[in-house]
């Protein structure tokens, strides 16, 4: 076992560091962008191989695990970063390349890893909240090919995407569910354009009758894949979210050491120190969740993954809600202002609960599972409670 | 980065694991998993059988003893005991006063105490707080007055754990009062419990059980050859030990063991006509955020780990280490929380024979069951574990300012 990153890993982590906080976002309000993303830094992606980090080599990509994936995403957390690493390279191509489909890996996966193409992955629907299965949208097979109709919300990034990909079910609501490539162009569509409350683009979108380009060939229902794929994300995201708590952590201690009340630095108040203690042992619980949740997505049972990501995602946010709310409150009033960043920290921890499941749903999944359940190895050992089990009368 | 055990650590793993099942004795290894109280003899006769394994002091210098091992050797060794309900080592002897004496000790008394503290021949007692000093330990008043080769002590000491056991204590002693800070006066000294003046008195806790004491010292004269170090320097050896102290204490193994117990148990415990508590998923999902939570202190320990690996420093305390046991401590109450609510009201009959190991409960009698007769007085026991060795506030003090650089 070891915990430690590698040189390599220290080496990536440095690199994507440096350039990420050249590039922080922390003092930019949302109102102060003309933009949703930032071609520049985009492209210097592109250079450093990050947008092929998890593909194989022969779609130009870097093989990278999802450990250096966690390097990045914590990373991005930290400097508030709103490019669409998640939602164009490790969910879209990570559909991709997690699929059957050589033809849409040989096609797509080289353009994504060269920042040429940003891929958005249009799923959840007004009624699912976080039921993966919930797909209400139809696609149907006429002449003119696959034609989807349906409502999808919550599409990060999907007004930047040159491509979507949809998941409908096969021509009736019993059917399987499929995945579509979607030219964002075709006629029969309606979007609308917002911002997340954290400053990240998103659209909502209407199929009416739409021509799907092609169906990503999953070897069947795609369920399975997209699964994998909210695990993937889920943890991918515990590491942002890791990053954002760090660096609201970082700001909100500082600010401890430097703001005077009473004729001292508030830092020397007890009451203060301790709750910047209880935040700084909620971000080292949640780091090692942000580390178990990579190593679980690497399992091979998709149970395993499940309960692996679920425990992660539920301590993480817990920790989240934790940070974000003390990092506003040890602040006092200047946290409460939209021109300081630490406002920024604590909506991004925040909407961070929402993807790809809150608590409640996580614990909800693990405990169903019947918990981690790597225990219970030595029955033996309570063989005399199980004995004792007669109630009084 | 890797979290599977690499093939040489699961071996040394699985070697521990069918030691511990071959050699614990079955009626030790019933106490500790039904979380009665161990006694002396209990913790004995296993440190007797790991002495004649080698493996008594793993944390020594091989010289004294010690095992030579990893730091993650020594976690897998601790979490496997923990995880098959054997007894603790007696930390007072193998991590607190041992390593004090190995670092500080004179040749003659490595060579006398070193064995015996191993082989637990000796039973070492820690004699640190007092009335007036607990978490402000350094205003400790017991007085000891240089009267030519000896010591003569008065004063008294407080929640001195196990000291009806013990043979010896090792103790903080107040040698200089005029000193200019309250840490410079203070001597560390070994102190045989047969000596004449001295006296234990039983405090029971709210257990009902007897695990704590008072000792008093009535003119007790203690040779200066038992001293540790150099007079007045005793503070600088206590913050050795105390660093010890914390570091093994978040216990994720005894935590699971606990939780696998409330799981099982769980799944038998009616709670109407051909439904178990497990049937409630509210109960389950308490139960699956404490292992995700277990799950991620034990992550945390085992980064700590790695890191003293990487950096060479296997005894020096890491700050981290406060870390661990405050959340070790908390995680540690949570479970025996959820111990006691799988029982509910099986639990209400106060049983402290039971508790104290010394008794069945008569399954024929209406009081009972047996599995569930420790649970209250045990959650009632376990607060004790984010008061001693530091308490959480303490910790947090520490924390705040060796960490995060608070409060200049």
């Amino acid at each position: 076992m070891n915990l430690e990153l590698s040189d390599e890993q220290r080496l990536l982590k440095d690199t994507v560091d440096r350039l990420l906080s050249q590039h922080s976002l922390a003092d930019v309000p949302l109102f102060k962008r003309s933009w949703t993303w930032r071609r520049e830094l985009w492209n210097q992606f592109a250079e450093m191989g990050l947008l092929g980090l998890p593909f194989d080599a022969e779609f130009g990509g870097m093989v990278g695990s999802p450990f250096e994936t966690m390097l990045v995403m914590e990373s991005m957390g930290r400097n508030l970063a709103v490019e669409p690493f998640l939602s164009t390279v490790l969910v879209s191509g990570g559909l991709i390349a997690h699929s059957q489909d050589r033809v849409l890996m040989d096609r797509l996966l080289p353009k994504i890893a060269e920042g040429k193409l940003m891929v958005s992955f249009a799923h959840a629907e007004p009624f699912a909240r976080y039921d993966l299965s919930s797909v209400e949208a139809i696609a149907q097979k006429t002449s003119a090919g696959w034609r989807l109709t349906g409502s999808k919300r919550f599409v990060f990034h999907g007004q930047d995407a040159q491509s979507w990909l949809v998941s409908a079910r096969i021509e009736n609501v019993q059917g399987e569910i499929g995945i579509f490539l979607v030219d964002p162009a075709e006629s029969g569509i309606k979007t609308k354009d917002y911002t997340s409350q954290d400053d990240r683009a998103v659209i909502d979108i209407r199929f009416d009758g739409v021509v799907a380009e092609a169906r990503l060939d999953c070897r069947g229902c795609a369920l399975p894949l997209i699964e994998r794929i909210a695990d993937e994300a889920a943890a991918a995201l515990c590491a942002d979210a890791v990053g954002a708590m760090s660096a609201a952590h970082e700001i909100t201690v500082n600010y401890l050491k430097t703001r005077q009340q009473f004729g001292v630095a508030i830092g020397t108040f007890q009451a203060l120190q301790h709750r910047a203690v209880e935040m700084l042992i909620a971000i080292e619980q949640a780091r090692s969740m942000a580390i178990f949740a990579a190593f679980s997505v690497q399992q091979r049972d998709p149970k395993m993954r499940a309960n692996g990501v679920s425990a992660a995602k539920a301590v993480v946010n817990k920790s989240a809600r934790f940070v974000g709310q003390h990092s506003i409150q040890l602040h006092g009033g200047i946290g409460m202002t939209e021109d300081y960043c630490i406002g920024r920290y604590f909506k991004r921890l925040t909407l961070f609960e929402f993807l790809w499941g809150d608590s409640d749903y996580h614990l909800g999944r693990l405990s169903e599972a019947g918990g981690l359940n790597e225990s219970e190895r030595d029955p033996e050992l309570f063989a005399d409670d199980l004995n004792l089990l007669s109630l009084p009368d | 980065m890797d979290l599977e055990l690499t093939p040489v650590e699961r071996a040394f793993q699985e070697e521990v694991r069918a030691f511990i099942r071959t050699s614990l004795p079955a009626d030790i290894r019933r106490k500790i998993a039904m979380e009665q109280r161990w006694n002396r003899s209990d913790i004995e006769r296993w440190q007797k059988i790991l002495f004649a394994k080698g493996w008594a002091v793993p944390n020594w210098p091989v010289q004294w003893g010690g095992c030579d091992w990893t730091p993650m050797q020594r976690y897998l060794f601790a979490e496997e005991g923990h995880r098959a309900a054997a007894p603790e080592v007696l930390s007072f002897n193998v991590n607190m006063v041992g390593p004090v004496i190995i670092a500080f000790g004179t040749e003659e008394q490595k060579r006398v105490f070193l064995p015996r503290i191993a082989n637990l021949d000796f039973w070492f007692c820690q004699g640190f707080s007092e009335p007036g000093a607990g978490s402000d330990l350094a205003s400790l008043n017991t007085r000891a007055i240089r009267q030519g080769d000896e010591y003569v002590i008065n004063g008294q000491k407080i929640w001195t754990s196990k000291a009806h056991y013990a043979d010896w204590m090792f103790c903080l002693v107040r040698t200089d009062p005029r000193a200019a800070r309250k840490q410079d006066g203070i001597t560390y000294l070994l102190i045989d419990m047969k000596t004449p003046g001295i006296t234990r008195r039983p405090i029971i806790t709210i257990d009902g059980q007897h695990h704590f004491n008072e000792v008093f010292f009535d003119d007790v004269r203690v040779p200066v050859s038992n001293r540790i170090g150099e007079e007045n320097m005793g503070w600088r050896y206590a913050k050795y030990l105390l660093g010890n102290e914390r570091g093994g204490q978040a216990r994720v193994g005894i935590s699971k063991r606990r939780l696998d117990r409330a799981k099982l148990m769980a799944r038998h415990v009616p709670t109407g006509p051909g439904r178990t508590l497990w049937d409630d998923i509210r109960f389950r999902q308490k139960v699956a955020m404490l292992e995700a939570e277990l799950k991620a202190l034990e992550l945390t320990q085992l980064r700590v780990i790695t890191r003293q690996r990487s950096s060479g420093v296997g005894n020096v305390p890491d700050p981290a280490s406060s870390i661990l046991k405050i959340k070790g401590s908390e995680l540690q109450q949570a479970t025996s929380e959820i111990y006691m609510e799988v029982c509910g009201p099986l639990g209400i009959p106060f049983l402290p024979d039971y508790s104290a190991g010394k008794a069945v409960v008569d399954q024929d009698h209406s009081v009972g069951p047996e599995w569930a007769a420790g649970a209250v007085s045990n959650y009632f026991f376990w607060r004790e574990l984010t008061i001693a060795g530091g308490s959480t506030e303490i910790q947090k003090n520490i924390v705040a300012k060796r960490v995060l650089d608070l409060g200049k």
